[in-house]
């Protein structure tokens, strides 16, 4: 639970199977659930982030609102401004938040786990404030924000929520695949030690300061590229959509899917979009079922006691069980 | 000048609200190592729960007196309820624990009183026997009030055996429980105090901000930048720091080109530079972790 | 009737068991020393006394089982702990570490009493009353440690290691201060010492715990004269 899954061909079939399930969804879906679960892919790839900072390296971060905004301005900048095409804007992305990421990791570099939940709480509070500066109207759209078309169809015959599911996945798998391959070179080892024990990574030779910091930038550039990918599927950005709620709610879907684990993003991203609407219906059955944020808060709180690793851990500790049977 | 006198004084006040959190902050930092992200949104409630005493009573002292008893008492079951059970787990899983809290107050408060603003009457009257341009009377009344509550809270816990045995507590939980200290119940109390001096600053803060569920966030992270500012380990420092962040940040607003718009931004330098360039803030100290 | 009466203690951190069931007895009045090398169990057995760590198996204190009580329920059943590093309040001045104290008492007049009855034991603690406890010597902490525990009114005295990290000639001074507390108090004391010799010296009964297990007990002075124990604590 604590590592990544070794390379078995179990697991590579899993994720082949999980590869092809996901491509088959769009298809047999409406165009509105398409767009639904494209929303959930980029709350999801902003989750992986939050999961390999959190999960894996240790390092606390209760604004990554912040980092979703950054992609997602950045894409819309590009967009409206230069007239860039949406996924040419990707690669720009992934660089600007990254550099935000990296270069506020710097100070997170001494701060403690809490005094770093401390300083991106702050970040997160103040971004929409700061989209929102007069003398950045001109850019951002103040606090209107900016519009702009979603991207054409990648192919004939697709409708435009379709082409945006698939290339959607596809990035989404494409950075699971990669964060599982971090998390398992001599990179990896090195994240995950600095989390076991920061004292002994330094003294085992290990750039502790490095590491942290690349991790927390790497971790702000999948959420930047989520926050890109919601821009795309909503076709506009503007402030309060980055308000510190939604650094929260990606910290709330992490924690459910599983935050010291891969697939527990897309679980998260999913729980996110369609637990929110789940519980919203319910709620509208009567006056005395509560919103689904307090429902959710309640839950999250009983998760701790419980459940610290999520769903994703559940499933994993309900295989194991179901394993030890026949191999003793 | 006047202008720079009329800044100052409404900073003043502003920030004696900002050390109210900001003491409420320290107050579970000492006894915890935690900083509870739900503290605001907690004192919003009560804010809240104020709002609809006063609607229910009519006299504004009695609802912000019995909200401010509710939230001692409040405080005390969410510290024995909620918080105790991962008293003792990793640094993240009470993270999100406060994270929970922090969702649950904001929704129920919309739940219960909806997402529309609503005004809170200043607790002092308007006609304070004299005339003055220089401050209102509701800030004027905010400074004072603040002063003397702060006042008795330091003299709770400079005389008082309850008080010494809640910074033993807090201080060495070992040592106090050997001299027949009950500790947990210490960490309630101090919860219940912490929540009970948020109710404060947020009934304080209400005519100013206007009452809405997301009232406290940017009061929160004043409160925050206060604490740190003076020292997270230090409450006469928090204090201290909390009025010194209400004067910079007026004095900001006014001065500073595109001040007005950055408040909440200048709470971020202020958090992030504090951090980076004195962790102990300015009357705190460096503690030394043990490994 | 003992005093204290320990019977099939066992002790855990975590998983793992630190004591493996001793017996030892304490009489009302009696100073009794537990030996043993680092890491035998000393602490241990005390912090199970006090509750402060997970424990199997039965102590009876003044005839009623204390196994279940919290570590503050122990403290006001009058059983003064001074912990291993003494575990003053080192913000706090040398009065109010006095004042915690006695926590537990009701009387104030009787707590004032108390602070002078120690400030005559320990002049020097008088000297610096308003000075904070982390600023003093070790052997003022240590001093101050002993006095909180007697603001207690104890009727037992769990004193961990007094001598540790102390000069001889401060060791000394509170040995010799323990046996005027003794003589005037008629105080009851569990004593762990690493230093055998200061221990059986003032103590009437000793235990000797090895890894975890009692391995030797009997009066101090046939301890002393103990071949094994005077060549491998007593170092002659």
């Amino acid at each position: 639970m604590i590592r990544p899954n070794a390379l078995t061909p179990k697991l590579v079939l899993s994720f082949g199977a999980l590869v092809v399930l996901g491509c088959i969804v769009p298809l047999i879906v409406e165009d509105y659930d398409s767009y639904q679960i494209t929303v959930a892919f980029s709350y999801g790839i902003a989750i992986l982030g939050l999961n390999i900072l959190t999960g894996y390296n240790g390092q606390f971060s209760i604004g990554h609102s912040a980092f979703f905004a950054i992609g997602a301005y950045t894409a819309a900048i590009m967009i409206t401004h230069f007239g860039w095409h949406p996924y040419a804007t990707l690669p720009f992305v992934a660089i600007a938040a990254f550099m935000v990421g990296f270069l506020f990791g710097f100070p997170a570099l001494r701060l403690e786990g809490l005094y770093l939940a401390l300083a991106t709480f702050a970040l997160a509070v103040a971004t929409p404030q700061i989209l929102k500066v007069d003398a950045l109207e001109e850019w951002t759209g103040g606090v209107q924000g900016l519009f702009f078309d979603k991207p054409d169809p990648i192919m004939g015959g697709m409708s435009i929520d379709q082409s945006l599911y698939y290339v959607t996945w596809i990035v989404f798998v494409v950075l699971m695949a990669l964060t599982w391959a971090l998390l398992h070179s001599r990179s990896g080892r090195a994240i995950m030690a600095i989390r076991d024990n920061p004292i002994a990574a330094s003294t085992m030779g290990i750039n502790t300061a490095l590491y942290k910091t690349t991790t927390f930038g790497i971790s702000a550039m999948f959420a930047g590229l989520g926050g890109a990918f919601f821009a795309f599927a909503n076709a506009f950005v503007s402030p309060d959509t980055f308000n510190f709620f939604i650094a929260v709610y990606l910290l709330v879907g992490s924690v459910v899917g599983g935050i010291v684990s891969i697939p527990g993003a897309l679980l998260g991203g999913l729980f996110y979009v369609f637990g929110q609407e789940y519980a919203e219906e319910v709620s509208n059955l009567s006056e005395l079922i509560p919103p689904p944020w307090v429902t959710f808060g309640i839950f999250l709180i009983l998760m701790m006691y419980f459940a610290p690793f999520g769903i994703w851990g559940l499933i994993e500790r309900g295989m194991a069980r179901l394993k030890r049977p026949s191999s003793s | 000048m006047d202008l720079f006198l009329q800044l100052t004084l409404a900073g003043l006040a502003i920030g004696s609200i900002y050390a109210c959190v900001a003491l409420a902050v320290v107050m579970i930092y000492q006894a915890t190592d935690h900083f509870n992200f739900a503290q605001g949104e907690m004192a919003m409630f009560s804010t809240f729960v104020a709002w609809a005493l006063f609607q229910a009573t009519g006299s504004i002292w009695l609802a912000f007196v019995l909200a401010v008893a509710a939230s001692f008492i409040a405080g005390i079951i969410i510290e024995r309820v909620i918080v105790k059970p991962v008293e003792s787990a990793p640094v993240f899983n009470q993270i999100i624990v406060f994270i929970g809290l922090l969702m649950i107050f904001n929704n129920l408060a919309g739940w219960f009183w909806e997402h529309t603003t609503k005004t809170l009457p200043s607790l002092f009257p308007e006609d304070m026997g004299f005339e003055s341009t220089l401050i209102s009377s509701h800030n004027l009344g905010v400074i004072v009030f603040t002063l003397a509550l702060l006042l008795v809270v330091f003299l709770f816990f400079k005389f008082t055996k309850v008080g010494l045995a809640m910074k033993a507590a807090a201080a060495n939980p070992d040592s106090a429980r050997l001299v027949g200290v009950s500790v947990g119940w210490m960490l309630a109390l101090g919860w219940g105090l912490a929540s009970a001096i948020g109710a404060v600053g947020g009934v304080l803060v209400a005519p100013i901000v206007f009452l809405e569920p997301n009232m406290m966030s940017g009061v929160l992270l004043y409160g925050f930048a206060g604490a740190l500012f003076g020292g997270v380990n230090s409450p006469g420092g928090a204090v201290a720091g909390g009025l010194i962040v209400g004067v910079l940040e007026n004095w900001a607003r006014q001065y500073v080109p595109g001040g007005s718009e950055l408040g909440l931004t200048f709470a971020l330098v202020l958090i992030v530079g504090v951090l980076m360039f004195k962790p102990a803030g300015l009357f705190g100290r460096v503690v030394v972790k043990r490994v | 009737m003992p005093l204290l009466k320990v019977k099939g203690l066992k002790a855990y951190y975590r998983q793992t068991e630190a004591l493996h069931g001793i017996d030892f007895e304490l009489d009302e009045g009696s100073i009794t020393t537990i030996l043993g090398a680092n890491g035998a169990g000393k602490t241990t057995t005390l912090r199970a006394i006090s509750r402060m760590v997970r424990t199997e198996g039965s102590i009876k204190f003044q005839g009623e089982e204390i196994t279940g009580l919290a570590s503050e329920k122990i403290a006001r059943l009058g059983i003064a702990h001074v912990p291993e590093g003494r575990g003053t309040f080192v913000r706090q001045s040398v009065e109010e570490n006095l004042e915690l104290g006695a926590y537990t008492r009701k009387s104030k007049s009787d707590v004032a009493d108390d602070v002078e009855r120690v400030y005559a034991y320990f002049p020097r603690l008088k000297e610096r009353l308003k000075q904070q406890a982390g600023t003093l010597s070790g052997g003022e902490q240590q001093m101050l440690a002993i006095g909180r525990a007697l603001m207690l009114r104890p009727k037992l005295m769990l004193l961990d290691e007094p001598s540790f990290g102390l000069a001889p000639l401060i060791t000394q001074e509170i040995y010799e201060i323990m046996a005027r507390i003794r003589k005037d108090e008629g105080a009851s004391m569990l004593l762990v010492e690493q230093n055998a010799n200061i221990a059986l010296n003032l103590a009437d009964h000793a235990y000797l715990l090895e890894t975890g297990n009692v391995v030797m007990s009997g009066e101090a002075s046939i301890l002393r004269d103990d071949e094994t124990v005077r060549r491998t604590y007593l170092g002659y």
